[in-house]
């Protein structure tokens, strides 16, 4: 069974954190909420392993991984 | 057509089995039990078929309870067979769908119907078993449910009577006088939104599928639904949301402009049916209460999308039926009726799952939600990934828990026949044993599937009921009744497959 991997990944965190508030620029609330919305939804389906999304979901809603 | 309304019963009446409400699945288990040589009373404080076609989608495995009880050929005849779905956005469609891709079964995916027919029919063939008396204008007032049944006090337009119901199965619907006499919670999610149904008789270049809007130009932010039923009439679903004022949307000339809006200039038609509806997703804990027990919507209540209403209260008489008839000839202890509710209490869960998800997609309850489900239908246009997410309901199917057994087309003396047909048919057990005929089995009914041609055997000429059914030669499968598995196993081996029989009885 695969685990959420929540050591440090990226080479150039900074990179991305930048595409993701150049994405969001302009936006209004709802669509900058749609936009987030499909990342999701693109991603997950990347992912394409419920273990690991559930984990994910636990970890953003404040939860231990343990306890998802 | 009213019904004449019938006198009241004798003073100090019984009856083996009674059957509150000639709804869909009242008079689906009268005419069921009926078939079983039992003989019904069926109490309703109507004096017609339903109203409005209401239910209208019937399900494939609806239709083969429906085959098996006689009436098939009437919903294949009259209905409107679909199978395809398709989901569009504003203008463009998201998404369609195959619901039965596979070739090979009597019985399409679904067929549209209005419900008024399927109940006259139901009515007819109640009649002609000459076992069920049906009660019009009937009405329950009172229940006192005691060990050896309930006792029903009972008003019509001749006086009122009590009557012993030895056994009752209350089919009174969303609104069980029943359920409330007996002080039952019914207990679930509310959804905060209106939806309008209008039944519209018109001519229209409309295909035979299901086709569903979200935020369409004619009906902007809402969703709309439309599927075509017999005689040129065709369900028009609206969303209206919560803010809605029931009683305006009820106005026909507030319909008709509604309808007007989403066919465009110079499309004629009438208005057939009106219905302004709101719902919840509940259930009774428990269906059985010794010997009352609940069916259809009196047990539990789903959303319509994803047709599991009415489908689900066939299929919730379909289950009992045979139980009540084998425990009233003794064949098997009141035990095996406790397994009606362990097998569609879970039934019921699964309709109300799928039925809360869609509603969940349909009726976004705040902006995250709203978010997401435009995001599913902004993505399903161009990508594949996103299309499963779409849910304007998931359709009826029989329940996950338990295996029925498959339809396949079959050859009996060279004539084209179907392998459903042959499995309880005549209200017993069926073994269907592959390639070697299986020992004579008191109160099994055995059927010989062969590779190739022999006397009495049914022919499997595609491989696709061996296939179906997971057979191998000298391999047999048991089916209740119902038609549900209770057992694959050796054919030729008396001794476990009475067993798997004796199993299924809760013996």
């Amino acid at each position: 069974m695969k685990h959420l991997r929540t050591e440090p990944r990226l080479a150039d965190p900074d990179a991305l954190y930048a595409l993701l508030m150049e994405a969001h620029r302009g936006l209004d609330d709802a669509a900058s909420r749609r936009l987030d919305a499909k990342l999701v939804l693109i991603l997950a389906n990347h992912i394409g392993d419920a273990e690991v999304l559930r984990g994910a979901i636990a970890l953003a809603a404040g939860r231990r991984n343990s306890e998802a | 057509m009213r019904f004449p309304a019938a006198p009241p019963g004798p003073p100090k009446e019984a009856a083996p089995v009674v059957v509150a409400g000639g709804g869909l699945v009242g008079l689906t288990a009268a005419l069921d039990l009926a078939r079983r040589g039992l003989r019904v009373v069926l109490l309703d404080e109507d004096d017609q078929v339903s109203e409005g076609s209401r239910a209208i989608c019937f399900a494939k495995r609806t239709l083969e309870i429906y085959g098996r009880l006689g009436l098939g050929q009437r919903f294949l005849d009259k209905g409107i067979t679909w199978s395809r779905g398709r989901v569009f956005r504003q203008d463009r469609e998201a998404y369609s769908f195959d619901l039965l891709p596979e070739q090979g079964h009597e019985y399409p995916a679904f067929v549209n119907l209005q419900q008024y027919y399927a109940e006259q029919w139901l009515v007819e063939a109640c009649m002609a078993t000459g076992l069920v008396e049906l009660r019009w204008r009937h009405r329950v007032t009172g229940i006192e449910n005691r060990p050896d049944g309930a006792l029903l006090s009972i008003e019509t337009p001749g006086g009122a009577y009590t009557l012993h119901a030895e056994w009752l199965l209350a089919c009174d619907g969303a609104r069980s006088f029943i359920r409330r006499a007996m002080g039952l919670p019914f207990e679930g999610q509310v959804f905060r939104d209106r939806f309008l149904i209008a039944d519209v008789k018109m001519q229209a270049n409309f295909p035979t599928e299901r086709w569903f809007w979200f935020d369409p130009p004619f009906h902007p932010g809402q969703s709309v639904l439309l599927h075509r039923q017999p005689d040129d009439v065709w369900r028009i679903d609206f969303q209206l949301g919560w803010d809605a004022d029931p009683e305006a949307e009820r106005d026909p000339a507030r319909v008709r402009a509604r309808v007007a809006a989403m066919l465009g200039p110079g499309v004629g038609f009438e208005i057939e049916w009106i219905s302004v509806y709101t719902f919840r997703c509940r259930r009774l804990a428990r269906f059985r209460h010794g010997r009352t027990l609940f069916l259809g919507d009196a047990a539990h209540q789903v959303s319509p999308f994803g047709a599991r209403g009415g489908n689900g209260g066939v299929q919730d008489a379909d289950n009992l039926c045979w139980r009540l008839a084998a425990v009233l000839a003794g064949e098997a202890p009141e035990a095996l009726l406790d397994g009606y509710d362990m097998e569609r209490i879970p039934a019921a869960e699964e309709n109300i799952l799928h039925s809360t998800r869609a509603t969940d997609f349909i009726t976004p309850k705040n902006p995250a939600a709203l978010a997401y489900r435009d995001a599913v239908l902004e993505l399903a246009e161009d990508h594949a990934f996103a299309r499963p997410f779409v849910n304007s309901g998931r359709l009826s199917r029989p329940w996950s828990g338990q295996e029925v057994a498959p339809d396949a087309p079959v050859l009996r003396d060279d004539t084209a026949d179907w392998l459903l047909r042959h499995i309880g048919a005549d209200g017993r057990f069926t073994l269907v044993a592959r390639e070697v005929a299986a020992p004579a089995l008191p109160g099994i009914t055995t059927t010989l599937l062969a590779d190739s041609p022999r006397p009495g055997a049914l022919l499997d000429h595609s491989g696709l009921a061996a296939a179906r059914l997971g057979l191998g030669p000298g391999e047999a499968a048991l089916f209740r009744p119902d038609q549900v598995l209770a057992a694959r196993l050796p054919a030729t081996h008396a001794a476990p497959i009475l067993a798997a029989r004796d199993k299924a009885l809760a013996r």
